[in-house]
């Protein structure tokens, strides 16, 4: 299991900005996210609003069910914030936790924040509760395109274990921005899934590498799968969160068209790259085989020599 | 599920004024443990739920060494166990009954 | 109903619906105006291609303006399973097409799913569940996943499965499932005219996503309405 116990009340560097995203809980992830103290839960763990479904599958429930939400600031302006525990059942939406972030999302309607903020960490639908999992995901995407219109950004960071899988990466295809550090994993279908319905030809399910390659953070910032790439540490997904907000398109007729003309590109430019490394090839990465262990700063520096990476048709 | 309660009395209230707080995750070998200053100021509950059955008396024993040491009088401290070893769960309710002192 | 009948019944006076690949798109007469239709037909799975192409389809319908509906008619399988529409960002297309669905529907299109064969998975929330309203024809099958892999990734044996199956709706495949859930709103007739169907859902439609409600009412979902409900009372910036 390999879990490193973080003790809040402890933490060594100020306020943890250096703890790594990747290893920390949702909450220790607000909490270091958010300004010191401005963090107020919605159906916190005490009030025990747990799956009604998971104990008919002799499965231990969460007080929160793996989502947390509530409101605070970011740099003094208010957020409201969601983030998903990727540890208890893989993060996975089920019944209560997909209402809780709808919930959030229509708060946001009415409240007006200057952004919510979506931390991910999710393998998608929750197999136990996959009607009420599934059916909550297309509430959340139907939220946010609503939310968007309204002129409240939505951005999704995604650095944790689990990614955003299945149903997340699709939620995630609808936030404003997005924010993918090396850890982070987006895709649809997953690597044993693919494995076992199309076999280890097709993917091979235990290379890491391939993984990272196809769908790891570097890989879907290069391609404009995400919008910004963060160092695996809490203050730099503040900073790019704080970035996004500045940087959100409108949700409107323009915006999806143009999402149409790049993604069509994609497809015409990279519709018959067989992997990673060749795509990088064409985008104009001199050693593609470099990238996966480019450390943060040199990543950096090859995006800003490519130049054409970012955009703003999401 | 299993469901287990103990009810403890201490020689005093735990220090500090932190009202409620939470530690762990539910997941393989872990647990999840939540804390509310909820309790006359001697009194302790641990309410437990547990996918694993049988093992009563372990965690009657971990629970007994818990209060002992930490003496964390009205707190009621609820357990969501996802089958952890009895040292992971000591070493939880001990870090929980910290949260709490602040 | 096969597609073909589908359309008959909707169309009487004859539409230019076509499926090509399994990628439904057309149009045909409706109530003095038109009716659009995009889907997929055949069980066919749902990759980065067809996902762009149908997105294309629903771009075109928003550009034309006037109105028009959007019928989205689906038999698929789930979203196609590969590397390669992976590695091209299988995630954003899908929800690209979403998006477009929502977007033409925000816009004065009002969207109806009409799940007639298969769905799953990705195909099925990019499609069907980015509706408005979905509707269905007895013989549909929606599922996430099939029993027999639930049984597999649960480790639970199938049979027990099946068993609890009968006690909830909240995690087997079938309709009948997700019209408890409240993702389906109704299951239509097919022995009645089709089109005076789908304009009676046109014509009821709810202005706000009322799924949850529908789960309430209906048992599928017994706590996500009121979830959701407390979490709007209670956000608030101190």
């Amino acid at each position: 299991m390999g879990e490193r116990i973080i003790d809040l009340a402890a933490k060594g560097v100020g306020k943890g900005w250096a703890t790594s995203w990747y290893e920390a809980s949702a909450r220790a992830r607000i909490d270091g996210l958010l300004d010191a103290g401005s963090f107020r839960e919605v159906i916190g763990p005490e009030q025990r609003r747990m799956s009604p479904h998971l104990p008919l599958f002799d499965l231990p429930r969460a007080f929160d069910d793996g989502m947390i939400v509530g409101s605070g600031r970011l740099d003094g302006k208010p957020v409201l914030v969601a983030a998903q525990e990727g540890r208890f059942m893989g993060g996975a939406f089920g019944e209560v936790h997909g209402a809780k972030l709808v919930g959030l999302l229509r708060a946001a309607l009415t409240l007006k924040p200057a952004a919510v903020l979506i931390l991910f960490d999710t393998g998608g639908v929750r197999l136990q509760e996959a009607n009420a999992g599934e059916t909550a995901i297309a509430e959340v995407m139907r939220a946010i395109t609503q939310l968007r219109a309204a002129g409240v950004p939505v951005i999704g960071l995604i650095g944790g274990r689990a990614g955003a899988y299945g149903g997340g990466g699709l939620i995630a295809g609808t936030c404003s921005r997005l924010v993918v550090s090396e850890g982070g994993r987006i895709s649809v279908s997953g690597p044993e899934v693919i494995e076992t319905n199309k076999g280890a030809e097709e993917f091979d399910s235990r290379d890491r590498a391939l993984v990272w390659r196809t769908m790891g953070g570097k890989h879907r910032r290069l391609t404009g799968g995400a919008d910004a790439f963060a160092d695996d540490t809490i203050e730099a997904f503040r900073q790019a969160a704080l970035d996004g907000i500045g940087r959100a398109p409108a949700f409107d007729l323009a915006t999806l068209q143009a999402e149409q003309k790049r993604l069509e590109e994609r497809l015409t430019r990279f519709g018959d790259c067989r992997d990673a490394t060749e795509i990088w090839a064409r985008l104009g990465v001199n050693d593609p085989e470099a990238v996966p262990a480019l450390t943060t700063a040199d990543f950096d520096a090859l995006l800003a020599s490519l130049g054409e990476t970012t955009h703003d048709a999401r | 599920m299993e469901k287990l309660s103990f009810r403890h009395n201490t020689s005093r209230a735990l220090p500090g004024a932190k009202a409620q707080a939470i530690t762990g995750v539910v997941a393989s070998g872990n647990l999840e443990v939540l804390l509310e200053r909820a309790l006359p100021a001697t009194e302790c509950t641990v309410e437990i739920e547990t996918p694993i059955r049988g093992y009563g008396e372990v965690w009657a024993a971990v629970v007994a060494d818990f209060v002992a040491r930490a003496e964390p009088g009205g707190l009621r401290i609820t357990i969501n166990d996802g089958g952890a070893r009895p040292d992971t769960v000591s070493l939880r309710l001990l870090q929980g009954a910290r949260l709490m002192e602040v | 109903m096969t597609l073909a009948e589908i359309l008959s019944a909707l169309f009487p006076e004859g539409h230019s619906v076509t499926v090509t690949d399994g990628l439904v798109s057309g149009e045909g007469p409706f109530r003095g105006g038109r009716l659009a239709v995009i889907g997929i037909d055949g069980d066919t799975a749902l990759g980065v291609d067809g996902a762009c192409r149908l997105a294309g389809h629903v771009l075109d319908v928003v550009r034309r303006g006037g109105g028009t509906p959007i019928l989205v008619a689906i038999d698929s399988d789930s979203q196609r399973m590969s590397r390669r529409d992976e590695l091209l960002g299988l995630n954003e297309y899908l929800a690209h097409l979403a998006k477009t669905l929502l977007l033409a529907d925000a816009q004065g299109h009002p969207t109806v799913g009409l799940i007639y064969g298969h769905s799953a998975a990705g195909a099925f929330i990019a499609t069907a569940l980015a509706t408005r309203v979905l509707v269905g024809l007895p013989g549909a099958n929606p599922s996430v996943m099939d029993l027999p892999s639930v049984a597999r990734v649960t480790k639970l044996p199938l049979d027990r499965l099946e068993a609890m199956a009968k006690d909830t709706p909240v995690f087997a495949p079938g309709l009948d499932n997700m019209v408890r859930t409240g993702a389906v709103q109704a299951v239509l007739d097919p022995d009645q005219p089709l089109a005076d169907q789908i304009a009676a859902v046109i014509d009821a439609m709810p202005n706000e996503d009322s799924r949850d409600r529908l789960g309430r009412e209906r048992g599928g979902r017994p706590v996500a309405e009121e979830i959701a409900a407390q979490v709007v009372r209670d956000a608030a910036f101190g």
